[in-house]
């Protein structure tokens, strides 16, 4: 039976150096950036005050950061990190390394934009650009969710049929600077839910000596990419079923995507993370009204989870996707791109449109969502989309 | 109160609008409330202008933009005014509250009129209090006689528990701090 959460105000920074502390990893390597800073700032103070036993290592630069979290997994430790913008950026090649070794690690990443212009407020650039690196996505609302998936994500990634990396991503201040209620579990039952790691192929089990990073050109290199996407496939399955065993324990619900509101809706929005949230409150307000609206938030992009989507999206008539990065393929941001693409073969297909919102940090207020739910209402009405890929709240 | 209040600040990097929001989210928490507590970052520097935001209700809060239609204006330094519209997108019946020797009347005037206005000398009471002018302590306690969040004692005992460990149990310095919170509370004017 779980102890008695406590209820807090946090931030989302906070909350997630509070999911790391009580996760106790047996290895932290990270490099400050704005906005992620604050996890690694409270998680060093955490290790300076004895109340974790993680080895906290200092690295001169998220190369080498994520270089020393591959590292440590490979040798069988628990090993996590945290980055935003261009620390993932400089992390490319090693998210390769991490996902194509099948390390579990589990990685906060606090969405900002890439530069340049320089910018450090939040857009999903960063992650949207990391979509091929086998990595698995998971995106959070608020700082609540973030608390939540990054202690899920850790079962997930060790899952047997899994052994991928996981990042969980959050809005860049919008979630991870503001503060906010959350509920915290125990210490003591997070701990039980993340368990003891036991990795089953490591390097410092001398009994049964393991290569990582071979050679494998013509002749295996394709079988290793074919695993890596089995397990990818797999993880599916895996992320429903913790998130089950995660309801128990905590009460909050998780699955491959948030409905809201969404069964007899006939227009829908599909948006991540924090502006799920701003949605919400519009869906709300014109319900109250008598209009069947609704939100589709997906949690999880890698995997895609595409014929969930579908079927969840089967009753809409429009649909409007919006981006919160740009893609520059002239035909819209990833995530329209994929869930159009889900749509090929449905039988039902709704009007779609995309809206690219919310670049470098540009607020996106209830005002926004209203105009993008009222232009749903207009291609209705025409029977058509005015138009495919619209930029969102931009200067004339 | 039933419904959803959402406050901005108005202050200049380094008055403590960013602190005072979180504190008065914490505090609101204690109280049971949902609560959000953010600040705008933008390229601040100390004396540049800053917005922070606050939105306290009795439901679970969603919302995550700024705050465009406040009922409540905290305005920490009155020399913003006239380069910062701080009345804008004010609620219809919404308060601006300003740190200011002026009277709400004169105050009313120079916001054009047609808002209501609450005012109290923060400054002067920081400085009489805590020795130093930080005016958002003080400027949490009138905005607690101006909105009906949470009784006035309990936000004291929470802040005089916060202050203590904030500033180490520096005793001078808590209850300067509570004592600047209680006179605000009961000089604040309101128009």
């Amino acid at each position: 039976m779980a102890s008695e959460q406590r209820k807090v105000a946090m931030t989302g920074n906070e909350a997630v150096a509070n999911a790391l502390r009580q996760i106790d990893p047996d290895v932290v390597a990270a490099y400050p950036i704005t906005p992620q800073t604050d996890i690694v700032q409270y998680f060093s103070q955490f290790v300076s005050d004895g109340q974790v036993k993680t080895e906290f290592v200092t690295v001169e630069s998220e190369h080498s950061a994520m270089s020393a979290t591959v590292g440590a997994s490979a040798a069988g430790a628990r090993a996590m990190t945290a980055t935003s913008s261009q620390g993932l950026a400089l992390m490319w090649e090693m998210l390769h390394i991490a996902s194509s070794y099948r390390l579990p690690i589990v990685m906060p990443v606090v969405n900002r934009a890439l530069s340049g212009p320089i910018n450090i407020h939040c857009d999903h650039s960063d992650t949207m650009g990391s979509l091929t690196t086998g990595w698995i996505q998971i995106y959070s609302e608020s700082a609540q969710e973030a608390y939540d998936n990054v202690i899920q994500a850790v079962r997930i990634a060790e899952h047997p049929d899994v052994l991928l990396p996981v990042m969980v991503c959050q809005d860049g201040f919008i979630t991870s600077h503001g503060i906010e209620n959350l509920e915290i579990l125990a210490d003591e039952d997070v701990k039980q839910f993340v368990g003891e790691y036991k990795p089953s192929n490591y390097l410092l089990n001398i009994k049964e000596p393991v290569t990582f990073g071979p050679l494998a050109l013509q002749d295996y290199y394709t079988e290793f990419k074919v695993q890596q996407a089995e397990a990818m496939a797999n993880a599916k399955k895996v992320i429903l079923e913790v998130a089950e065993e995660y309801a128990k324990l905590s009460g909050r619900k998780y699955g491959l995507f948030e409905g809201y509101r969404l069964d007899d809706a006939e227009r829908v929005i599909v948006v991540l993370s924090s502006t799920a949230g701003t949605t919400k409150a519009v869906v709300d307000e014109l319900r109250s009204k008598g209009q069947k609206v609704g939100l589709l938030k997906p949690r999880v992009i890698r995997p895609f989870p595409a014929e969930e989507l579908v079927d969840a999206l089967s009753g809409a008539k429009a649909v409007a996707v919006m981006d919160r990065a740009e893609t520059f393929s002239t035909q819209g941001g990833q995530i329209f791109t994929e869930l159009r693409a889900a749509f090929y073969y449905a039988k039902e297909r709704p009007l779609m449109r995309n809206y690219i919102f919310g670049l470098g940090g540009r607020d996106t207020t209830t005002r926004e969502i209203h105009k993008v739910f009222s232009d749903l209402e207009n291609d209705l009405e025409r029977g058509h989309v005015e138009k495919l890929v619209t930029h969102l709240d931009v200067r004339e | 109160m039933s419904k959803l209040l959402e406050i901005r600040w108005h202050a200049r990097g380094g008055q403590g609008a960013k602190t005072a929001s979180t504190l008065l989210a914490e505090s609101a928490l204690s109280a049971g409330k949902f609560v959000q507590g953010f600040p705008e970052y933008g390229p601040e520097r100390m004396g540049a202008p800053i917005r922070a935001f606050n939105r306290i209700g009795d439901e679970p809060i969603t919302i995550h933009s700024n705050v465009e239609h406040p009922d409540v204006v905290m305005v920490l330094d009155p020399t913003l005014i006239g380069s910062v519209d701080v009345t804008e997108g004010l609620k219809d019946g919404g308060i601006v509250l300003v740190n200011t020797t002026l009277s709400p009347e004169e105050m009313k005037k120079r916001l054009g009129g047609h808002v209501r206005v609450a005012t109290v000398d923060a400054s002067g009471i920081s400085q009489a209090t805590i020795g130093r002018d930080i005016p958002n302590t003080p400027m949490m306690g009138a905005l607690l006689k101006v909105v009906d969040i949470l009784p006035i004692e309990d936000f004291i005992e929470r802040m005089r528990k916060d202050l203590t460990k904030k500033f180490h149990g520096r005793q001078a310095i808590v209850e300067g701090n509570i004592n600047a919170i209680r006179r605000a509370y009961e000089e604040v004017k309101v128009g």
